[in-house]
C-alpha cells in the first residue's frame, strides 16, 4: 500500500506551499492533484497578495496590526479575530520568502517589492508582478517543489478520506488515465482543494473548481463553516466571466453606468470604486437592476483614461484577456462587467493551526475556513491566506505526528475503504438511469445563480433548498455516456458534481436560516446586520437525511464590532 | 445563428484498442462567442463521453489544454471558433509526444527536462532580512520571460523536438533563460552548462517555429539565442558535443 508520513491533496499554492514545509522535515511527503500543480487556478489570481511591508511612500505609516483590522472590518466582524491578526503578522515575512524563492514581483525606485491600492485597504499594501501574481507565485512555488524533490501525484483525484476511530487513517484516491483505484495511508492528510465556483454557471473559477475537496471531508462528518458566504467579484468579463482584476480599479479604473455617472460616489464617497468587494458587487448589481445598466446586465469598467503605458506596463494580462475573448481593447474602449462567483469565505472548518476536529486532518487555503475573512474577503488576502496557512498547516501536521503514538495504522479501514469506492464508482458507471449530467448541471447553476446569488429573500432560499435537494435526488439516477472505467472523464466530472451538490446544499440552508444580512451575505428581506442574533460562524454538518446546522462563537476579543462604513 | 452547426473534426486513439490514430466528427450547435474549448466540452456532456482532453482555468492561463487546431498549435479555451473562419474545426494532440487518449499526451518527459535544468533561483548571498533588492531595469528584463505556462505548443511546434527526443526543446530553454537573465540568480555557469551539449541550445536551428507557435506571444528563439550568446560571452563556448 502507498504510504506517506504527509498527504498534500491539492496543487495550488495552499497545498505547494504546506508540502514544503512538510519537506523541511520529513523527505516522506506527497502532493496529490487531479491536474498538474502548474494547471492550479491560484494562477488566476492577478491583483497581488497583501503584507504591511510599508514600501509604498504612501504606505509608510501602514501595520500588520492596521492590516488586521481592515481585514476584520472587511469580514463584517464575522472573521475570528486573533486569526486574521495571525494572518496578517505572517504576511511580510511569507510575502519576502517568494522573493527569495525568486518571485518577480514589480519594484519601487529603491528595488523593494512594490505595493498597489487595492479594495477596503487603508494603505497600499498589494505586492505585485503587474497583473499575474498568482501565475507567478504559483510557478515559484512549483520550482520549489522540484526544489526539494517532492513527489507528485499528478492527475490523480481523491475520491474518499478515509477516517478509523475518529483519526486520519489516508485516503482513496484514483488514477485519472487508468481509473484506477489506490488507496494511500499517511499519518496526515491536508486538503488543499479550492473552491467550488462551478457551483455558479457565471464564475471566475476553473472548470476544475467544484467543491468535491469540500464535500470529501463533509461526507466524513467534519463540518463546513460559513458556507452561505459567497463571495461576487465585481469585475468579471461580460460572456466569459473571466476575471478582470480589482487592479485595474487599484490602478485607477472607474466603474461607469450606463448614464456615464461614476456611481460609486452615491455608495462609498471615501473608497468609492476601491470600497470592498461585496459593496461593489452590491452597488453595480443594483444598478443594473435599476435600469442603468447596459442591455440590463452589465456596466462598465473604464481604464481609458489610465493611458496605453500604464495598461501595457501593469494590466498586460487584462487588455490580452479583453482581446482575445471579448475582441476589445481597454487602451481604447470600456470593458463590460458584471458581478461573478469568485470565492468561498466558508469551508472545511478548522483552528487557527488548520487542523480539524478528526487528528491528522488538516485544511488550508481556499476549501478551509480558519475564518480570517469571515463574510467577506478583501482582495488580495486569498494569495496571502494560501502561504500563510498552508506553512502553518505543513508545520502543524508534522508536530502532530511527532506527538503520535502510533504509525501505519489503518490498512484495514483503508481496504475497506477501497472496496466500498470500488463499488460506489461501478455503481455510477453501471447506473442506466435517465439524469443527464448536463441537465442537473444545468439547473444547480441556474438555481445557484439566480436565487442564491448577490441579493437573496426567504422564498427563493426556500425554492433553491427545495431545488437542490431534487438534484441530489435525481443526482442517484444518472446515467453516464461512457461506461468504461478507464481515463474516463465523464465519470471524473460526475464524481465532482456530487461534491458540487452537497457543497451547495450547505451554502444555501445556511442562507435561508441567517436571517440578516452581512458581509456578501446580503437578505434583501433582512437588509440589517444583526449583532444580536447572528453574530456567529454557522457549521453545517452532513447527515444521510440533509445538512444540519448548529453554529460556533466567533472571536471578537480584539475589536468592538461597528458598523462597516466606507 | 442558433441553428449554425460546426463540425469538429477530432483525432482519437486508444492505444490498448486502436492500432493508429483515426479521426472522429462531430456536429456542434454554435453558440455566439464560443471557443474550441466550450464545443469539447459539449461533444463530452453530450455526443460522446469516451473523449479526452485537458482542461482547466478556460481563461487561457493554466496551459492545460494546448492543441493542434486547424493548422496552428492554440490553447482551446481562447480560440474562438468564430476566429477560425471554417465550418470545420479539425484538432490533433501536440505533436512529438506519446498519445495516451485521444488529445492526452504523455507530457513526463516534458516535466523531466523541466527538471533538469534546475528551474529556480539559485542565489549567490544568503537571504537578507527584507527582500533581496532588484532595480526596476533589472525586472524589466523579467518582462515577457515570466509570462511562460507551461502550455507545450513551442515544444510540439518545434522541428527540433521531432527528431532529438533528448533535445530540451523551446519552452524548457526558456525557463532556463528566465534565471539566467534574473539579476538574484548567480548560477549562470551551471546554466549555462545544464543547456549546452549536443541536446541543448546549440540544437535549436533558429526556426521560428517556437515563436510563432507560443499562445502567449512569447519569444523562446531569443530566449535560446541568449542562452547561445551567453555562453559564448563568457568565452566559455561549449562545444557541440562536450561540456566545460
Amino acid at each position: 500500500m502507498i504510504y506517506h508520513k504527509v498527504l498534500v491533496v491539492g496543487g495550488g499554492l495552499a497545498g505547494m506551499r504546506a508540502a514544503i514545509a512538510v519537506s523541511e522535515h520529513y523527505t516522506n511527503v506527497a502532493l496529490l492533484t487531479k491536474i498538474y500543480p502548474v494547471r492550479s487556478h491560484s494562477g488566476a489570481a492577478q491583483g497581488g497578495i497583501n503584507g504591511a511591508l510599508c514600501n509604498n511612500p504612501r504606505g509608510l505609516h501602514d501595520s500588520c496590526e492596521r492590516h488586521g483590522f481592515d481585514t476584520i472590518k472587511g469580514s463584517d466582524f464575522l472573521a475570528d479575530q486573533k486569526a486574521s491578526m495571525l494572518l496578517t503578522a505572517e504576511a511580510p515575512k511569507r510575502i519576502r520568502e517568494l522573493e527569495h524563492w525568486g518571485c518577480p514581483f514589480d519594484r519601487t525606485e529603491e528595488g523593494k517589492i512594490a505595493q498597489r491600492p487595492f479594495g477596503g485597504a487603508g494603505f497600499p499594501r498589494t505586492c505585485y508582478a503587474a497583473d499575474k501574481t498568482g501565475h507567478v507565485i504559483l510557478h515559484v512555488l512549483y520550482e520549489q517543489l522540484v526544489k526539494h524533490e517532492i513527489k507528485t501525484y499528478n492527475e490523480w483525484m481523491v475520491t474518499k478520506l478515509v477516517v478509523e476511530d475518529g483519526i486520519c487513517r489516508g485516503v482513496i484516491a484514483m488514477e485519472l488515465l487508468t481509473g484506477k483505484l489506490h488507496p494511500i495511508m499517511a499519518e496526515a492528510v491536508i486538503f488543499t482543494t479550492g473552491g467550488s465556483g462551478r457551483s455558479y454557471g457565471v464564475t471566475t473559477n476553473a472548470r476544475t473548481s467544484t467543491g468535491l475537496g469540500m464535500a470529501i471531508p463533509y461526507m466524513e462528518g467534519i463540518p463546513l463553516k460559513d458556507m452561505e458566504f459567497v463571495q461576487f467579484h465585481p469585475t468579471t468579463l461580460v460572456g466569459s466571466n473571466i476575471l478582470m482584476t480589482e487592479g485595474c480599479r487599484g490602478e485607477g479604473g472607474y466603474l461607469k453606468n450606463k448614464l456615464g455617472e461614476r456611481f460609486m460616489q452615491k455608495y462609498a464617497p471615501d473608497f468609492m470604486e476601491l470600497a470592498p468587494r461585496d459593496i461593489v458587487s452590491r452597488c453595480i448589481t443594483t444598478e443594473i437592476l435599476e435600469g442603468r445598466g447596459f442591455d440590463n446586465s452589465y456596466v462598465h469598467l473604464d481604464l481609458t483614461h489610465l493611458g496605453a503605458h500604464k495598461i501595457i506596463t501593469r494590466l498586460p494580462g487584462i487588455r490580452e484577456i479583453c482581446i482575445n475573448f471579448k475582441g476589445i481593447d481597454p487602451i481604447t474602449q470600456p470593458i463590460p462587467i458584471q458581478p461573478g462567483m469568485h470565492y468561498f469565505m466558508g469551508g472545511i472548518d478548522c483552528n487557527i493551526d488548520c487542523a480539524t476536529d478528526v487528528p491528522g486532518f488538516y485544511a488550508a487555503g481556499e476549501c478551509a475556513c480558519v475564518s480570517v475573512h469571515g463574510a467577506n474577503r478583501l482582495g488580495g488576502n486569498s494569495l496571502l491566506e494560501t502561504v500563510v496557512f498552508g506553512a502553518i498547516a505543513g508545520e502543524k501536521a508534522v508536530k502532530y505526528i511527532e506527538g503520535k503514538k502510533d504509525a501505519r495504522k489503518g490498512e484495514k479501514a483503508l481496504n475497506s475503504a477501497l472496496e466500498q469506492q470500488e463499488s460506489k464508482i461501478n455503481n455510477l458507471l453501471n447506473n442506466q438511469g435517465k439524469e443527464k449530467m448536463p441537465d442537473i448541471t444545468k439547473e444547480m447553476s441556474e438555481t445557484m445563480l439566480k436565487k442564491v446569488g448577490v441579493f437573496r429573500k426567504k422564498d427563493e432560499l426556500k425554492a433553491a433548498l427545495d431545488k437542490i435537494k431534487e438534484l441530489i435526488q435525481r443526482y442517484k439516477n444518472l446515467g453516464l455516456l461512457n461506461k468504461n472505467r478507464k481515463c474516463n472523464q465523464e465519470l471524473m466530472w460526475a464524481l465532482e458534481l456530487e461534491g458540487n451538490l452537497l457543497v451547495d446544499e450547505t451554502v444555501v440552508a445556511g442562507a435561508l436560516v441567517r436571517e440578516e444580512s452581512r458581509g456578501s451575505h446580503s437578505r434583501t428581506d433582512f437588509p440589517k446586520r444583526d449583532d444580536k442574533n447572528w453574530l456567529k460562524h454557522t457549521v453545517a454538518t452532513y447527515s444521510s437525511d440533509g445538512v444540519k446546522l448548529s453554529y460556533k462563537e466567533v472571536d471578537t476579543s480584539i475589536y468592538e464590532p461597528v458598523e462597516r462604513k466606507y | 445563428m442558433a441553428d449554425k452547426q460546426v463540425i469538429f473534426k477530432i483525432q482519437r486513439f486508444d492505444p490498448e484498442t486502436d492500432k493508429k490514430p483515426y479521426f472522429k466528427e462531430y456536429s456542434v450547435p454554435l453558440i455566439d462567442g464560443m471557443t474550441v474549448l466550450e464545443g469539447l466540452s459539449y461533444i463530452q456532456e453530450h455526443i460522446d463521453g469516451s473523449i479526452a482532453f485537458r482542461s482547466s482555468c478556460r481563461a487561457g492561463v493554466c496551459g492545460s489544454c494546448g492543441m493542434h487546431i486547424n493548422g496552428a498549435y492554440r490553447l482551446a479555451c481562447e480560440t474562438q471558433i468564430a476566429n477560425l473562419e471554417s465550418d470545420v474545426i479539425t484538432i490533433k494532440p501536440l505533436a512529438h509526444m506519446k498519445v495516451l487518449k485521444d488529445l492526452i499526451v504523455d507530457l513526463e518527459p516534458f516535466w523531466e527536462k523541466y527538471r533538469s535544468v534546475k528551474p529556480y533561483l539559485i542565489p549567490g548571498d544568503p537571504n537578507p532580512e527584507i527582500e533581496r533588492l532588484q532595480t526596476q531595469d533589472e525586472r524589466e528584463d523579467l518582462v515577457g520571460m515570466i509570462d511562460c505556462i507551461l502550455c507545450g505548443c513551442c515544444q510540439a511546434a518545434c522541428t527540433m523536438t521531432g527528431t532529438d527526443e533528448e533535445y530540451l526543446g523551446p519552452a524548457i530553454l526558456f525557463k532556463a533563460d528566465r534565471f539566467a537573465k534574473d539579476s538574484r540568480d548567480h548560477a549562470l555557469k551551471e546554466r549555462i552548462n545544464l543547456t549546452g551539449g549536443a541536446h541543448g541550445v546549440w540544437r535549436c536551428h533558429t526556426i521560428y517555429n517556437c515563436q510563432v507557435a507560443c499562445p502567449k506571444k512569447l519569444d523562446p528563439t531569443g530566449a535560446i539565442a541568449d542562452l547561445k550568446r551567453k555562453s559564448i560571452d563568457r568565452g566559455t563556448r561549449i562545444s557541440f558535443w562536450g561540456k566545460i
